[in-house]
């Protein structure tokens, strides 16, 4: 079954008329050169950015017709930079509760920290020690809170050196598979593409080349996919 | 004072000016220009505030405020670039601050309501809220444009605009703040204050002084909360759109 759908979505001039779809609690990659629009294409899935002309559709339903914030809560989104705000590891865990006035209990945070192999950092500790690894790690962690239905990855892993980015995959595909998410995830690099993926996006110019089973990607007749699997330039 | 003597002060700007010039540090065409606009615009001031004192009529009163508020805004609109709608919240703010500040200072009888009080106050009030509206936008600005990311990461959680960018807001209001609330810890201390001063030198007993420049301290702390506060909730909504997406700082 498809959960989100493009139907010729545009976006100033950075994507043009995409329309393609996500199956549900899939892993997809978005691949392509940089410039391709990956990025934009991502925030328009929860409504961090908004089509000029086409429509995005999540079940069924127009994203213009669902509450924005109910929408945000469905689909988490963990950045490239892995954004922390000043404070504990504690404090970064429970923003996504406090925003609403809400609080985690320490148990919830405790086991979020257990899921992303991250227990025997105290809850207490400041943000600041940890390194990029473990504050990608919280970041992923961080978009379980609020138990998402959809996942959104920005080259999270492009930071760290080669051990954690396996770590990271065997996270997330273990977090696929228990949680049953579907994960929307944007990576440069292919080999990760390959390993982790179910379905793909191939982007370029803001153009849709080609998606669908992420086989295509080493199967495909289409030159300009051929030119980017072999590392040339686009 | 008379006009020989005060010919006789241009002495202290012609020592920078030959400093300028042996040192070749290329400021003397700057020297010059501040110093004839700031005795044109002085003596010009000084003839119109004459006048107003003598007419001693509300209009001209009025009018004396509202061009200070024109050019104080003019002034500030420059740093707020970026953010729509600047000019007239800045605007709106000064006339606020001023307002709020006159009904209390007159309707409680704490100034009498004659033009040689409230014009020389009403610039003190004036001149400290632009020059806190600078502080406040360039702060602002500053932490909006470091912490884009973070104010994406919230509204992606679901957070509400107000949420998002409650930390900068907040901290641009503070660091502005700052440096009014510290400098009345060391008043009279480090200098006298230039009000304070004033008055002494013109003949007030030191008293007396003291009382006006306390006045005129909480005024400019009450101008360093209200300037900051008032742009700021003013100007964050600007930086989102109906559907609560972040579009920051718009520059043409």
């Amino acid at each position: 079954m498809n959960i989100i759908e493009f139907n010729n979505v545009s976006h100033g001039g950075i994507l043009h008329n995409i329309t393609g779809h996500f199956r549900e609690s899939r892993i997809t990659t978005f691949v392509g050169p940089s410039g391709a629009g990956k990025t934009t294409c991502l925030k328009h899935i929860n409504g961090l950015l908004s089509p000029d002309a086409g429509e995005i559709y999540y079940r069924g339903e127009n994203l213009e017709n669902i509450d924005i914030i109910e929408l945000r809560k469905e689909i988490g989104m963990a950045f490239q930079s892995s954004p922390m705000i000043a404070g504990t590891v504690f404090d970064n865990l429970s923003l996504p509760r406090e925003i609403f006035g809400d609080t985690l209990s320490k148990e919830r945070a405790k086991r979020l920290l257990e899921m992303v192999d991250l227990d025997a950092i105290p809850l207490n500790q400041n943000i600041k020690s940890l390194s990029g690894g473990e504050r990608s790690r919280i970041s992923i962690a961080r978009t379980f809170v609020n138990r998402p239905k959809v996942l959104l990855l920005d080259e999270i892993t492009s930071s760290l050196d080669y051990t954690l980015v396996k770590e990271i995959e065997r996270l997330i595909v273990r977090l696929q598979r228990e949680e049953k998410v579907t994960v929307i995830w944007i990576t440069h690099d292919l080999d990760q593409a390959r390993r982790v993926s179910d379905d793909m996006w191939f982007l370029r110019s803001g153009e849709l080349i080609e998606f669908g089973d992420a086989s295509f990607i080493d199967e495909t007749e289409n030159n300009e996919i051929r030119q980017f699997t072999r590392g040339e330039a686009l | 004072m008379t006009f020989a003597q005060l010919s006789l002060s241009l002495i202290f700007v012609a020592i920078p000016l030959g400093l300028t010039l042996w040192l070749k540090l290329g400021l003397e065409k700057d020297i010059i220009i501040a110093t004839v606009r700031s005795i044109v615009q002085l003596l010009i001031i000084g003839y119109i505030l004459t006048f107003v004192f003598e007419a001693d009529h509300p209009v001209y009163i009025v009018l004396m405020i509202m061009l200070m508020i024109g050019a104080a805004t003019q002034n500030v609109i420059k740093k707020g670039s970026g953010i729509p709608g600047i000019t007239w919240m800045v605007f709106f703010t000064l006339i606020a601050v001023e307002s709020l500040s006159m009904l209390i200072l007159l309707g409680f009888g704490i100034i009498p309501d004659e033009p040689e009080q409230i014009i020389p106050i009403s610039g003190m009030i004036i001149g400290n809220c632009m020059v806190l509206s600078l502080l406040f936008l360039n702060k602002f600005k500053d932490e909006v444009e470091r912490s884009d990311e973070t104010i994406e990461l919230i509204l992606s959680m679901g957070g509400k605009p107000e949420i998002a960018i409650r930390k900068s807001l907040r901290s641009a209001i503070q660091t502005s703040m700052i440096p009014t609330i510290e400098g009345q810890k060391t008043m009279g201390l480090v200098q006298l204050p230039g009000m304070m001063s004033g008055l002494i030198i013109g003949g007030a007993d030191p008293i007396e002084a003291v009382m006006y420049q306390l006045l005129i301290l909480f005024l400019i702390l009450n101008n360093a909360a209200m300037a900051s506060v008032m742009v700021g909730y003013m100007a964050y909504p600007k930086l989102f759109n109906k559907k609560l997406q972040f579009v920051g700082l718009k520059y043409d």
